[in-house]
């Protein structure tokens, strides 16, 4: 009985789909480079940023989790279908992969990783001396417009050339009317 | 302690993240495969900044805005990219990267 309430106990719970969100995040991102199939591999990066935005709610930031759903999952994942229809057809057959630069991209990432993993073991992080409780959407908005302002207004211009760029690009090709 | 409330854990993970995405890099020759293997990396970069973020950070709003600037400028470059993979395709009628060497002299 005791075995049993302890085990659904909140932080027990919590643990568990932190694991869960964990696994998530990790098995779609390896769907996403490992999967043959294009279409696998976008579905697979869906995948992981849904356990990222989980992660995200670990990080007590729900609003930050909402909008990586909507952004990543909502439209660039959906993007990446549309360019992946308006490519090459999927039936045709695939080279096979060269031994060689799987090994050496394998040499890469792993060397990059073992970098990071003694980095990450040598340091010692210390918190700010003086932090502040406040976590609330009311303050990241008013953050938007008075400190971060001019760097909201500029993301926005990007994100307006950006489209007028994407379409001058995409539509190359198609003749002048 | 529980291990979602420790700072390396999560350092850890996006250091996990931040490989595989290297590796898709690295490793595939499929355009769009490359692109999805950046949106991993960037990834990573956003789960470092809500991690410092949450656990370090004087102020844990700021944090939230840089990863939101992060998404926007991740939303930008794909489209980017995207569109630049639809008119290499128009042009060589294929997406391998091994195939675009046009410019090799």
């Amino acid at each position: 009985m005791n075995f049993l309430s302890s085990l659904l106990s909140p932080q027990t719970m919590a643990s568990a789909a932190f694991f869960l969100v964990l696994a998530v995040t990790l098995l779609g991102a390896l769907i996403a480079v490992a999967a043959r199939n294009i279409f696998h591999n976008v579905l697979g990066l869906a995948m992981s940023l849904m356990g990222v935005a989980g992660v995200f709610l670990y990080l007590n930031s729900p609003f930050v989790a909402l909008m990586e759903i909507l952004i990543y999952v909502g439209a660039i994942c959906i993007a990446i279908c549309f360019a992946i229809m308006l490519s090459e057809p999927l039936h045709l057959p695939r080279p096979p992969r060269s031994f060689a630069k799987v090994l050496g991209a394998l040499a890469g990432a792993g060397a990059v990783f073992v970098f990071f993993l003694v980095l990450l073991k040598k340091t010692t992080w210390t918190p700010a001396a003086e932090r502040s409780t406040d976590w609330s959407i009311i303050t990241l908005g008013h953050y938007l417009l008075t400190k971060y302002v001019l760097i909201f207004e500029l993301v926005s211009l990007l994100l307006l050339v950006a489209m007028l760029g994407a379409i001058v690009n995409a539509r190359g090709g198609r003749g002048s009317s | 302690m529980p291990l979602f409330n420790q700072l390396n854990t999560y350092l850890y993970l996006a250091l996990v993240l931040f490989v595989i995405g290297l590796y898709g890099v690295l490793a595939r020759r499929n355009l769009i495969a490359v692109l999805i293997s950046v949106e991993l990396m960037l990834n990573a970069a956003s789960i470092n900044f809500m991690a410092f973020n949450r656990f370090l950070a004087p102020e844990p709003a700021v944090g939230q805005v840089i990863t939101l600037f992060i998404m926007a400028v991740a939303a930008a470059e794909a489209a980017i990219a995207l569109s630049i993979i639809i008119a290499v395709y128009r042009r060589l009628k294929s997406v391998n990267v091994e195939q675009a060497t046009e410019l090799r002299g």
